[in-house]
Formats: structure tokens, C-alpha cells, sequence
């Protein structure tokens, strides 16, 4: 009993630590990705249950920011294999289960 | 009577006026006065006083429709007649008022314009422009172009030509990119950066620790931490080194495993020398060759001490290790405080290297350690020469089982050394008598010069020393006051003296004064004399035939004798090194057939030797060649006896 209450708080602790946004892969310039990274954060908690709503708000920020055509994956378990134009991709988990990927490709 | 009165129909009755209005306004007249008669009459004050008859009198008045301000006698001169003439007919309009006004008839020119115009202002719709085209048709066709009103002229400006352009931008460079987002990976990576965090962490706590510690410390920590990182890489560094120079030297490297010259045939007795490798070091070019060492354990590697001979060129010095395998870049390399004069590589331990400077000190190198400093100097320690060191030689271990080596320098003394744990040991051997020119008094202060050393192979107790006036001296280790005979071999300098690596009796010297003399050491005088024609600087036996042996001179070149085959001249005279370039030494590579023979810019040639200088005597058919040192010996024995 202790030790799956031990599990669960170390699973605990774990999700805790490992809220960070976490850069997986990038090829974005410097300020680029750190405001693409902000704004996937925002949206992400934004819309905590709504992956939809929230890759919606990331792919149209980025759209206005940054020039068409921008699009967004939000999702905890996918494989994919993309064009993108170069020097705008990121891909990068957060919450410790949640992965967005944001590539541009007109 | 102040008012003119004009003819006129209607009869007026002169009364007041006051009375006067009254009737002309109403019919009533006879009511009008019966209710005038109620008022009083008011008389104005100007009004004319007439009398009652006068007021009953009945003016008649007339209107005519007649201007009167329209003149009345209008003449006119008539030129029908040729006088003036009365119009009769005057106009007699007045004008009292005059308007123009603005109306025009809708079916003039004006008039049908105006109001095709106030139509198209009206309506500027649809509905209405069949309305208009109908107006403009019908105006089109009312407007006369007459040539009086209307002028036609017509231009036209130059069109350019119009030009196609087309333009496509680059699109923007595309890359793919695929990957995988599962749980797992998510997971993994975030323990992956949780970890390399606490990394970083660490390392930056331990950076600001060092930075509290000494700053030494701190060197010596980065150092290390360098090494591990490099250390990896640097073995394999090493073979891909290794390679790439056996890949650029690849035909030297087939010469010197397989070729033999053929034309050997053809050519005698004479041999020929075929240059392999050069070895140079780029920081050794002031420097030149001083002394060479192959080492007996790993015949690829040789040790060539740098320094200078002249005396008033001394600077540093090095230690080179050179392998064969790499002839680009010394294995080893060490910095000497002075000119390394001599070198001598141990037997059994082949890492253990003495070297003798120019300055007089004697230093051991141990080849294992990674250090550049010598395990053993002897800069402070007493007893060390006062002079250049000549010739260093490793000796067996003595009783104790240190390592001892002996040293023989222009000071005249020849001096042992033992590696008693840290430190050098020394011990006076012997010290080289002064010859008889030096006057008594000065005997102590002016030493004799020993240039060479060597000790004899089997009896490793006797050995020569060569000195700088060209006599040689045999002694013993265990006399250590007196030498055992002396010989008169040179009339310069005695640059070399080698015993024979197989007859026991056989030694070789050479000097400055152009000779190689060969000498049995019972004999006086010496058994073969040769004169090459420059000064000899290095003489080295053969360690595969005991009658063969090689010499380099000033001049740059190499001399191979070999007794068997010619008693008197050299098989092989070779010019190896360019011009004006001084060799100084030479050394047999105790396995394979090559030479190695240092100059004075610091180069290192190796040579290989072509078969007719390395013959072996000829078999007999059906005979057992016995082999080894018997036969060597044999083969001495008998050229000695012949000349005895």
C-alpha cells in the first residue's frame, strides 16, 4: 500500500517536475522560437481540455505574426512526417504528456 | 388749385376731401352723408377757402392712356426730303418695371438641351438610361457640325510598346522532418533533460569551487580534465597517423620491405645505398644531428639527439624519437636545457634513455612517463662534468641491481653514474692522462678530451676511449689509475672508436684527419688503413657480417667497406644529403638492411643497403653453411692472418 502510494507521489512529482516546456526539436531562430514557445504555453493552458481551440489559437497567432501558412498538431500520441519550410519548425512537449508540433509549409 | 386738373369724364363734386373719399368709396351716398351729418366737420388747415358757388362748381377731368412723359414734338430729319421732320407717332409706352425672366421654350435648341441635361442629372439609373441614349441619340442627330462652329483635330501620342515580364521568386527552402510523439518518448525525454540539468548544476557548483582554490590547482584540474576527454581520441589519432603516412610513403615503405636492387648484378662488387624516409622536425632546424640510437627492442624506433657542435653556437637541445612508420613527426620529443651531445638507448630496458648535454650534465629519460623532464639529472648534483659530455653507454646492472650507465666527457674523465632511487650517483672511473706537450704546472687544469667511448661486447669490463689528440686508450673498469695500452691512431681528432660486434680483438677508429683504421688490439699499428677523402666524422660496424662496415664524412658521403669482398676500396661511395651538408653520424639498424645517418640541419636519412653490400659468403653445394657469430669470427680470423 505505502509503496503504490510511494508510486503515485513519485508519478506525482515526476508530472510536477516535468511541466516545464520542453524544446524536443527546433530550427527556429532564436526570437522565433522563444515567442512560439510562449505562445504554445499560453494556448496550451488556455485550453487545457480543448486541444482543438488551442491549436487553433497557436496556428493563427503564428499566422498573423509570422505569414501564412502555419499548421499545428496538439496531442499526446501521433507520428508524423512533414514539408516544412526551413527554419520555421518546433516541436516541443509540455505538461509532461502533451506534444505540439508547429511547422510552416504555404 | 394746386393740383392740375386734367379733362376727364367723371364728374366730381368740389367739396372737402374728406367728403370727396366718402363718395368715391360707396354707393351709399345718401346714407354716407346722413351718418356724416352726425360728425362734425373738420376743416384742414390748408384747405382752400372758397365760396359756396365756387364749391358747387363742376370740373370735369379726362384720362387718356398717354405718357406724358413721352416728348410730344419729336422731330426727325428725313433724308427723302431733306428736312425736318414731326413724328407723329411717339411711343408712348412708360416702363414702370422691368423683369427678365428665364423661361424657354421647351422645343428650342436651349430648351431641349436643358432638359436632356436635367433628365441625365435626375436619374442616374438604369431605368432611365434608354431615356438617355434615346436623348443623346436625338441630340446626336440635331448636333451640326458646320465647318464655321466646330473644328476637328486629332493626335495621337506614342503608345510604347507593351512588354511581357514574367518573374518567379525562389520559394522558400523546404525540409522534411518526421517523428514520433508518444508517451514514452515525452517521458523519456524530459528524464533525459531532468538529468542533464542536475549535470549542469554539478559542474557549475564544482567551477565555482575551483575558483575559491588556488589558481595552480585550478590548472592542474583543467589539464586533467582536458587529457581525459582527449586521451580517448589521441590512440586513434595515433594509427590514423599511422595510415596516412604509410598511405603517402607507400612506395618508400614497399622499397624498404622488398626492394632489391637488381642492378647489383651487374655492377660487381659495388653496391649502391637507395634513400628511404627523411626525418626532420621543423623546430629542430638550427639543430644538428649529434648522436643516434636505435632502440634494440622496437627496430623501427631510433632516439637522435640535437645540438651543435660549434662551440660558439650552443643553444637548446632536443631528444627526437623517430618510427619508422611515421616519418612525419617524432614520437617523442623532449626540450634540453643545453646541446644533447650523445644518447645511448638501454639494452634490456628500452625506455630508459641517458643523454649527455653539452653543458656537462648527464640526464635519464624514462620513455613511459608522460612528463618532458628527465627522471634524473644531474645539473645540481656534485660531481657532474665540467665540460661537454662526449659518449654515454649503459652498463649491466651492477650488484645492487641499479641501473648504471658510464660517461666520458671533454673534461677527461670518465665518470659512472648509478640511479640510486632519486637520485645520480657518481663515480670517478678513470681520468685520461694528459699527454706530454703541457707543461707540468698546468697539467691539472687543461684536460685531455675524450671524444669516444666504447666497451667490448663480451668483456664488458674493457673499453676504448678515443681522445682529441688522436690517441686511443684502452682501459679496464677494474684499473683505475693507469690505462692499459694506448694507441697512436690518429693526428686529429678521434671522432669514433667501435670494437668489432664479433671478432673480440677487432676495433675500428676513425678521425678528423681523413682515416679509418682498423686495428687488432694486440697490434700496435693498425691492420687496414683507409683514407677517404674528407674528415671522417662516424665509423659503424655492421651487426650482420663482421667485415663489413660503414663511414660518413663531411663532404656527405657515405662509405661501405666490406673487408670479404675488397680490401682496399669501398664498395659503395654514395652522396646522400645535398651540398655544404655535413654528416655526422651513422648507425646500422641492428634487424633490418638500413642505415640511418644524421647531418648538420637536423635531418635524418634512412638508406637501405642493396644486397652487394650485405653478402654473405657464397654455399657450397651439399655444405651446411654453419651460421652465427663462428662464422663471423672465422671469416676476421682469416683476413688477419693474411696480413700478419
Amino acid at each position: 500500500m505505502a509503496e503504490t502510494g510511494d508510486g503515485k507521489k513519485e508519478d506525482a512529482d515526476y508530472k510536477r517536475l516535468q511541466s516545464f516546456p520542453l524544446i524536443r526539436h527546433t530550427d527556429m531562430p532564436e526570437e522565433m522560437r522563444v515567442e512560439a514557445m510562449e505562445l504554445c504555453v499560453t494556448a496550451c493552458e488556455k485550453f487545457a481540455s480543448n486541444n482543438e481551440s488551442a491549436a487553433k489559437m497557436i496556428k493563427e497567432s503564428m499566422d498573423k505574426k509570422f505569414g501564412s501558412s502555419w499548421h499545428v498538431v496538439i496531442g499526446e500520441g501521433f507520428g508524423f512526417e512533414v514539408s516544412h519550410e526551413v527554419r520555421n519548425l518546433l516541436y516541443m512537449f509540455f505538461g509532461g504528456s502533451l506534444a505540439v508540433f508547429v511547422w510552416k509549409c504555404s | 388749385m394746386s393740383v392740375p386738373h386734367k379733362v376727364g369724364s367723371v364728374k366730381s363734386k368740389q367739396v372737402s376731401s374728406f367728403v370727396m373719399q366718402d363718395e368715391e368709396e360707396g354707393l351709399d351716398t345718401a346714407e354716407g352723408e346722413e351718418w356724416m351729418q352726425g360728425k362734425t366737420l373738420v376743416k384742414p388747415p390748408d384747405q382752400l377757402d372758397l365760396t359756396e358757388a365756387e364749391l358747387n362748381e363742376e370740373i370735369t377731368r379726362v384720362l387718356k392712356a398717354s405718357n406724358p412723359n413721352a416728348p410730344q414734338n419729336v422731330v426727325r430729319y428725313s433724308f427723302k426730303e431733306g428736312c425736318y421732320k414731326p413724328i407723329v407717332f411717339v411711343d408712348q409706352m412708360a416702363i414702370h418695371f422691368e423683369l427678365e425672366g428665364n423661361l424657354v421654350h421647351k422645343d428650342s435648341d436651349e430648351g431641349r438641351r436643358l432638359m436632356a441635361k436635367q433628365a441625365e442629372v435626375d436619374d442616374g439609373g438604369g431605368d432611365e438610361r434608354p431615356d438617355n441614349v434615346s436623348i443623346k441619340a436625338g441630340k446626336r442627330e440635331q448636333k451640326l457640325t458646320n465647318q464655321f462652329n466646330f473644328n476637328e483635330r486629332a493626335s495621337q501620342t506614342l503608345n510604347n510598346a507593351p512588354r511581357d515580364i514574367s518573374c518567379q521568386t525562389e520559394p522558400p527552402p523546404r525540409a522534411n522532418f518526421s517523428a514520433t510523439a508518444n508517451q514514452w518518448e515525452i517521458y523519456d525525454f524530459y528524464v533525459e533533460e531532468l538529468q542533464r540539468r542536475v549535470k549542469s548544476k554539478e559542474k557549475h557548483e564544482g567551477q565555482f569551487l575551483n575558483k575559491e582554490e588556488d589558481k595552480s590547482k585550478k590548472k592542474m584540474i583543467q589539464a586533467e580534465t582536458q587529457n581525459d576527454d582527449i586521451y580517448q581520441l589521441a590512440k586513434v589519432v595515433k594509427i590514423i597517423e599511422r595510415m596516412v603516412n604509410q598511405n603517402i610513403f607507400d612506395d618508400v615503405a614497399q622499397d624498404f620491405m622488398y626492394f632489391e636492387d637488381a642492378s647489383d648484378e651487374f655492377r660487381g662488387e659495388k653496391g649502391t645505398l637507395l634513400p628511404l624516409w627523411t626525418f626532420q622536425y621543423d623546430k629542430a632546424k638550427s639543430l644538428s644531428v649529434t648522436a643516434l640510437c636505435w632502440n634494440h627492442k622496437y627496430n623501427d624506433l631510433f632516439a637522435v639527439g640535437l645540438g651543435s657542435h660549434e662551440f660558439t653556437q650552443q643553444g637548446g637541445g632536443m631528444l627526437l624519437f623517430y618510427t619508422l612508420k611515421n616519418p612525419s613527426y617524432p614520437e617523442f620529443i623532449f626540450n634540453t636545457a643545453s646541446g644533447v651531445m650523445c644518447l645511448d638507448i638501454h639494452e634490456h630496458l628500452s625506455y630508459l634513455v641517458a643523454v649527455g648535454l653539452y653543458d656537462g650534465c648527464v640526464a635519464v629519460y624514462n620513455l613511459k612517463k608522460k612528463t618532458d623532464q628527465p627522471i634524473y639529472n644531474s645539473r645540481a648534483s656534485s660531481g657532474k662534468h665540467t665540460s661537454a659530455v662526449m659518449q654515454v653507454k649503459w652498463q649491466k646492472d651492477d650488484l645492487d641491481s641499479n641501473h648504471n650507465f658510464i660517461s666520458v666527457s671533454a673534461d677527461g674523465r670518465v665518470v659512472s653514474w648509478t640511479l640510486v632511487k632519486h637520485e645520480l650517483v657518481f663515480t670517478d672511473i678513470i681520468k685520461l692522462p694528459v699527454i706530454d706537450t703541457i707543461p707540468d704546472d698546468l697539467k691539472d687544469v687543461i684536460p685531455t678530451v675524450g671524444t669516444s667511448l666504447d666497451f667490448h661486447k663480451q668483456k664488458d669490463y674493457s673499453f676504448l676511449v678515443g681522445t682529441e689528440h688522436g690517441k686511443i686508450h684502452k682501459g679496464s673498469k677494474y684499473y683505475s689509475s693507469k690505462f692499459l695500452e694506448k694507441y697512436d691512431a690518429h693526428f686529429m681528432n678521434v671522432t669514433r672508436v667501435r670494437w668489432n660486434p664479433f671478432h673480440p680483438d677487432v676495433f675500428i677508429s676513425c678521425g678528423w684527419d681523413w682515416m679509418v683504421k682498423i686495428w687488432d688490439q694486440t697490434m700496435k699499428s693498425p691492420v687496414f688503413t683507409f683514407e677517404l677523402k674528407t674528415s671522417v666524422t662516424d665509423v659503424a660496424w655492421a651487426p650482420y657480417s663482421s667485415t663489413v662496415f660503414a663511414a660518413v664524412t663531411t663532404d656527405g658521403k657515405v662509405h661501405v667497406f666490406d673487408l670479404n669482398i675488397n680490401k682496399y676500396e669501398a664498395l659503395c661511395q654514395q652522396k646522400v644529403v645535398s651540398k655544404k651538408t655535413k654528416l655526422f653520424n651513422i648507425e646500422f639498424n641492428p634487424v633490418h638492411p638500413i642505415i640511418i645517418v644524421g647531418d648538420d640541419r637536423g635531418h635524418v636519412t634512412s638508406l637501405k643497403l642493396s644486397p652487394n653490400l650485405r653478402k654473405k659468403p657464397k654455399e657450397k653445394k651439399g655444405q651446411d653453411l654453419p651460421k652465427g657469430p663462428e662464422v663471423e669470427i672465422a671469416k676476421m680470423e682469416q683476413l688477419l692472418s693474411s696480413l700478419r
